[in-house]
């Protein structure tokens, strides 16, 4: 039934579908595992049982996500050997002790102890406990840290020798991890991974705000979560403006992509909007602002920016996919920082809990961080074509000796399964979500408002840890 | 063709990577076992309480198929880019089976009306799963054709009679080691039903241990000079002896109570038909043409990945061991969830 498709199409399909379906839960459990420490280590220090009763229910809902974290990835750490068998054998030792790397100290380390972690408090008292999330948490940013080393250097090939059977083999370790992408890659991903949560969390916790604005854990969410989305929504769109700048030093054809540029300018406009075709080679209805283009890419008014036409057909990204992802990614990332200003706004105001809006707003931000996290991958990955080691190996020569058949069989399974599995899974995290957190009320008996309090310090109130501690000092 | 031992990264990798297999097969045995006899079960309780024996254990466990899949990537490529596509139904499968199994231990406890089917997930992942293991493994056994660092071969190759016979063998060892895990980590009604179960499978697997070691032989010349020429004909005999060594220790420990000493006994059976597998393969990775040291990566990426793996495998097993001893002792009836 396969068989009047291409294999190689199919595998792409499969890859870029298991990927992108995976990609979700570390997204969410990379920031969720941090948020738990937070939340454990503020328990420590404050006894404040507000922390405990949020972080039980987030614990909760890490487990279920965590669980489809593993095994959707174990799924990627096959597919390789299945699917794409040349570039496994050709890069495998290069990349192969990468992802050695990541088993032994990333995967082992979160497996170890999250039973700890899930059911252990018992058993184990509340420090030792605090030991286990903190390296369920650090096990996740190393597997990010190495899985990322291995997309970059995909991406940007360097301290590499090819050997006499056509493999690619280190001629220098720490060229290979420290690729010239990895950092920005990693910064990026990582904050990412926060915002993601910020908003899920945010999300959750204004929910239940607008059903009852004195409920405790939800303002410990929601407060905390808007702290996050002021403070790194911001530092996010800075640290993207670095790697774009070091994609278009290593990968300039992905940027001519992402920009919608099919020709060389000198001086360039920036094309906020229109439709890139690439078989016409021109990006059709452009609403353009002049020299801006050059401006961002360059810092120059006049600088050159390249287009698409400086490299053959055969070399180029699809900008009609690039283009788009890149801009929903954008658009996205400008929506969270407005939302952390907002907030900003109204904590000064010291109306943060009386902000009916900006918690319908968050709520409908929720999912902003998941579409953001994948457009993004979408504007990379797919930028990175047509190869899968940039400028060395085509994507179309990675590919294993496999039959239309079998590809498309395990395609329409994983499909299927993915969608049932998974689907049930969110169903089961929405649910939860759905719970109050169960953390008690605010009493403020002794006066409703906190609108009068524009004191600087009126600005931390609601954190209530560091107010614990300074009416413990005073 | 060069078969003189050396001692090289190579072989300390070779050793490693089977160091993973195994741990991987004995550790998610025992979860994939629970898995098989859940609905053999008397009642749900019973269920709980199985299911929550592994749960805080089994995705640990189940890391080690992860270091033997990603470990051959780094340090045996050729091995990982040839089984892998050659293998690609039965893998496919497990990995289904895997996704399964592996988020019923939290679907099932979200769900009222839907437990049942997290239940049957648990169950048939966990089948589909273990069967698919024992079909890729007598595949493997069978030998793999590979051309110019290709796989050659077709895409039913991995089902003869013989992979069908693994898959079995491998279905009533699990199933062995997870009635045994049962039988040291429940008390009760459980308790007894699961040492029901472990004497039934022991038999099964004794069993299936002489029918997989008759047919071994018998699939290619380098096994049957193995297993028959001198001086190597030796462990013709001495293997079995260990054997029945294992089988009466499994019986004798269900007899007297003493609900370690099946679970212990049963691992020993895995261990002994791992080393019997390794004699028939020694020195190939991929019978019947790749060495370990055809498929090995160049030693600089051996040694690379070794300095960590020499820090990092004993405080994995470190932490491995303390989060079992965590967890150490009898189940309380229902478990921790």
């Amino acid at each position: 039934m396969f068989e009047s498709l291409d294999a190689l199409l199919l595998a792409r399909f499969q890859f870029a579908f298991t990927v992108s379906a995976h990609i979700v839960f570390p997204a969410f459990s990379i920031g969720l595992a941090s948020y738990l420490a937070v939340l454990e280590g503020l328990w420590l220090l404050t006894r404040d049982d507000r922390y405990m009763k949020v972080y039980e229910y987030w614990k909760t809902i890490f487990a279920v996500a965590f669980g489809m974290g593993v095994v959707s990835g174990i799924v990627m750490s096959y597919q390789f050997g299945t699917n794409w068998s040349v570039f496994s054998d050709k890069t495998g030792p290069i990349l192969g002790p990468l992802m050695g790397y990541e088993v032994l100290s990333a995967f082992f380390l979160e497996a170890g102890f999250l039973g700890v972690m899930l059911f252990g408090r018992d058993k184990v008292g509340p420090k030792l406990h605090f030991f286990a999330t903190l390296m369920v948490a650090i096990g996740t940013l190393f597997s990010a840290f190495w899985i990322l080393s291995v997309n970059s250097w995909m991406h940007t090939p360097t301290g590499y020798t090819i050997n006499d059977v056509g493999q690619y083999v280190a001629a220098d370790w720490f060229n290979v991890v420290f690729n010239p992408s990895f950092p920005y890659r990693l910064v990026h991903m990582v904050l990412a991974a926060y915002l993601t949560t910020a908003f899920v969390v945010g999300g959750v916790g204004a929910w239940h705000l607008l059903r009852n604005n004195r409920d405790n854990g939800a303002r410990v969410m929601f407060s905390m979560a808007m702290w996050m989305a002021l403070l790194v929504a911001p530092l996010q769109i800075v640290a993207g403006d670095f790697h774009g700048l070091n994609t278009l030093e290593h990968q300039p054809a992905k940027v001519a992509a992402m920009e919608g540029h099919y020709d060389t300018h000198k001086g360039a406009p920036l094309i906020l909007f229109g439709i890139p075709d690439d078989e016409a080679e021109e990006t059709r209805y452009a609403v353009e602002i002049p020299n801006l283009g050059s401006l961002i890419l360059t810092h120059e008014w006049n600088g050159e920016v390249k287009g698409l036409k400086a490299w053959a057909k055969e070399d180029r990204p699809p900008a009609e996919i690039i283009f788009w992802s890149f801009r929903v990614m954008v658009g996205l990332g400008f929506a969270m920082m407005l939302i952390g200003l907002w907030s900003g706004v109204q904590r000064l105001r010291g109306r943060l809990f009386e902000a009916p809006w900006l918690f319908r707003a968050s709520v409908l931000m929720m999912p902003a961080g998941f579409i953001a996290v994948l457009a993004g991958w979408i504007t990379t990955e797919v930028g990175r074509q047509p190869w899968t080691i940039y400028g060395l190996l085509r994507t179309a020569d990675s590919v294993s000796p496999i039959g239309a058949a079998a590809v498309g069989a395990s395609l329409l399974s994983f499909i299927i399964i993915y969608f049932t599995v998974f689907g049930a899974g969110v169903f089961y995290i929405i649910r939860l979500m759905l719970k109050r957190p169960d953390a008690g009320v605010v009493d403020d008996s002794s006066g409703p408002s906190r609108a009068a309090g524009i004191t600087p310090m009126a600005v931390f109130k609601d954190i209530p840890w560091i107010n614990q501690v300074l009416s413990r000092r005073s | 063709m060069e078969t003189v031992f050396h001692f090289d990264l190579a072989f300390v990798w070779a050793g490693l990577i089977a160091f993973a297999i195994l741990a991987y097969v004995v550790l998610d045995g025992f979860d994939l076992g629970v898995g098989i006899l859940f609905p053999l079960l008397d009642n749900d309780r019973d269920r709980d309480t199985a299911m929550n024996s592994v749960s805080p254990v089994w995705d640990g466990n189940e890391t080690w198929l992860v270091l033997g899949g990603g470990g051959l990537y780094a340090v045996f490529p050729l091995v990982y880019a040839t089984v892998l596509p050659a293998l690609y139904a039965p893998l496919t499968a497990m990995l289904i089976g895997l996704i399964f199994r592996g988020v019923s231990f939290e679907f099932r406890w979200r769900t009222n009306r839907g437990r049942f089917l997290w239940d049957w997930g648990f169950f048939g992942g966990s089948l589909l799963a273990t069967l698919a293991q024992g079909i890729a493994l007598g595949a493997l056994v069978q030998g793999i054709n590979i051309v110019d660092r290709q796989y050659a071969g077709g895409w039913w190759d991995w089902l003869t009679p013989f992979s069908l016979l693994t898959g079995a063998a491998l279905l009533v060892g699990y199933v062995l080691l997870g009635a045994t895990w049962l039988v040291m980590k429940t008390t009760g009604p459980l308790n007894d039903t699961a040492r029901a179960f472990a004497g039934r499978a022991g038999l099964i697997t004794l069993i299936a241990i002489a029918a997989v070691s008759v047919g071994t032989p018998f699939l290619n010349e380098v096994y049957l000079h193995r297993w028959f020429d001198w001086p190597t004909v030796v462990l013709s005999l001495i293997m079995p002896l260990l054997v029945m060594i294992c089988v009466w220790s499994l019986y004798r420990g269900l007899r007297l109570h003493r609900d370690t000493q099946p679970f212990l006994s049963a691992i020993s059976l895995f261990i002994l038909c791992f080393i019997g597998i390794g004699i028939s393969f020694y020195p190939y990775m991929v019978p019947p043409s790749v060495t370990i040291w055809d498929a090995a990566s160049p030693d600089d990426s051996l040694a690379f990945l070794l300095v960590g793996a020499g820090i990092l495998i004993p405080i994995i097993l470190g932490y491995t061991a303390y989060a079992y001893w965590v967890f150490r002792g009898k189940v309380p009836p229902g478990g921790y969830h």
